[in-house]
């Protein structure tokens, strides 16, 4: 798309226009880039995973070992630390959550692929939608509807007065808040970092090919700046698969203990 | 067909496209399914495993250093008991040896009590032997002496015999 705009009259910067990926074959809106690419991210974790825990040995390889230690992580820094008794049950979710929205995210700078589906917005709404609906099911079935939406709308221990306050912002956190914030913090991370090093290496693109020698010197300036915040954003997108995984853990947590 | 991107170009991104919610549904669905059937079982099986192994050895161990204690302790006991034995056979051997050398002295000493009063008998009895055989050759020597001198025959035995003695008295008295 990038070429096009080079050889405009000036530079185009990048926007959200460039989130707008044609098929890549056919004329079908589940042949584009992202759905590919989610679907392509389910295979691989799946092919990765099954054969790291295949043998499941007490010593083990060094595939297991990687794969082990993910898992790991997943399952005692996030789900054993913030939900403790009875966490178990939902490691396989947090699991899922985490490795899913990691690899996707990695996708925005491997090279070929470099595009995060997480950047359309459909994906972290999914996400925050099983998450949304896991933590209330939980809630209800823990506490009963009835007195699950009572400790939500009517904080335990506070007086009576405060209610008038507290009752719709906690209704709203509870309800709006929180799986909009889950969704839109994971989308807008990966949408604006897509969209930083569109600027970077767009932007080196275009001073290339500049007619004056001196934006030709400059744009390798703009390039290393691209690589840099390609590191950048490596550690965005393994922060923010960490985040929305433990944001997970805590709502439900929260559901889990009767006075939250 | 570029009419339609030029269209979707204008949708807000934050408003979803329905088919990616439908693919990301289901792709994480089935993703959640894969993973929960193989993947996490297998790795708390590994993880169990590993568990057991540890606390299998662990308890091993214990095991071990407990025998290894008593073995310990039983060693003790024997040795303590073989001091004690050596130690009364040390005491035994001595109190026999003791026993030994007493009896030894004792028999020693009546040997050379035995062969002192044997050589004394002896003494005596050449002592005797002596002195009856010179009482009686000097009984005769003198008799003959005298009997030359005196000229007299002392042919009485009783007063020869009377006579001698009388002269071996004075020979012992002027002794």
């Amino acid at each position: 798309m990038f070429a096009s705009d080079v050889a405009g009259p000036g530079f185009v910067p990048p926007s959200t226009n460039d989130f707008n990926l044609p098929p890549v074959f056919g004329d079908s809106a589940y042949t584009t880039k992202p759905i590919l690419l989610v679907l392509l991210s389910v295979v691989l974790i799946s092919i990765f995973f099954i054969a790291a825990a295949r043998k499941a040995a007490i010593v083990p390889g060094k595939l297991q070992f990687v794969g082990e230690s993910i898992y790991a992580f997943v399952r005692k820094d996030l789900a054993e630390e913030i939900i403790g008794h009875g966490f178990l049950q939902f490691v396989p979710f947090l699991f899922t959550l985490f490795t899913f929205v990691l690899v996707n995210n990695i996708f925005g700078i491997i090279p070929f692929l470099q595009f995060p589906a997480m950047s359309h917005v459909a994906f972290p709404y999914v996400l925050a939608g099983f998450s949304y609906f896991i933590f209330h099911a939980i809630g209800i079935k823990k506490q009963g509807l009835g007195k699950y939406l009572k400790g939500i709308a009517f904080l335990p221990g506070v007086p009576k007065f405060a209610y008038i306050l507290l009752t719709p912002i906690e209704i709203a956190t509870y309800f709006l808040i929180r799986p909009v914030t889950l969704s839109l913090r994971l989308f807008a991370n990966m949408f604006a970092g897509h969209l930083l090093l569109l600027v970077f290496i767009g932007g080196g693109d275009y001073m290339l090919h500049d007619s004056h020698l001196f934006m030709k010197i400059l744009s390798p300036f703009s390039f290393g700046f691209g690589i840099a915040m390609t590191f950048f954003e490596f550690m965005v997108q393994c922060l923010q698969a960490y985040i929305i995984t433990l944001l997970s853990a805590l709502f439900i947590a929260g559901a889990l203990v009767d006075e939250h | 067909m570029h009419s339609r991107f030029v269209a979707e170009a204008a949708q807000s991104p934050l408003l979803p496209k329905p088919a990616e919610l439908i693919v990301g549904a289901i792709a994480f669905a089935l993703l959640f399914l894969v993973l929960r059937k193989f993947v996490t079982p297998m790795f708390e099986k590994a993880f169990a495993a590993r568990t057991e192994a540890i606390q299998g050895g662990i308890e091993k161990a214990e095991r071990a250093q407990l025998e290894a204690a008593k073995a310990l302790e039983s060693y003790t006991a024997q040795l303590a008991d073989a001091r004690g034995e050596a130690a009364k056979i040390r005491e035994e051997a001595r109190v026999q040896g003791a026993a030994i050398i007493e009896d030894l002295r004792a028999q020693a000493q009546e040997e050379a009590a035995r062969i002192s009063a044997a050589a004394h008998s002896s003494i005596e009895a050449e002592r005797e032997k002596a002195i009856s055989s010179l009482r009686a050759e000097v009984g005769t020597l003198a008799v003959d002496l005298a009997s030359k001198i005196v000229g007299e025959a002392l042919e009485d035995q009783v007063r020869q015999s009377r006579i001698v003695d009388r002269f071996l008295e004075d020979l012992e008295k002027s002794k």
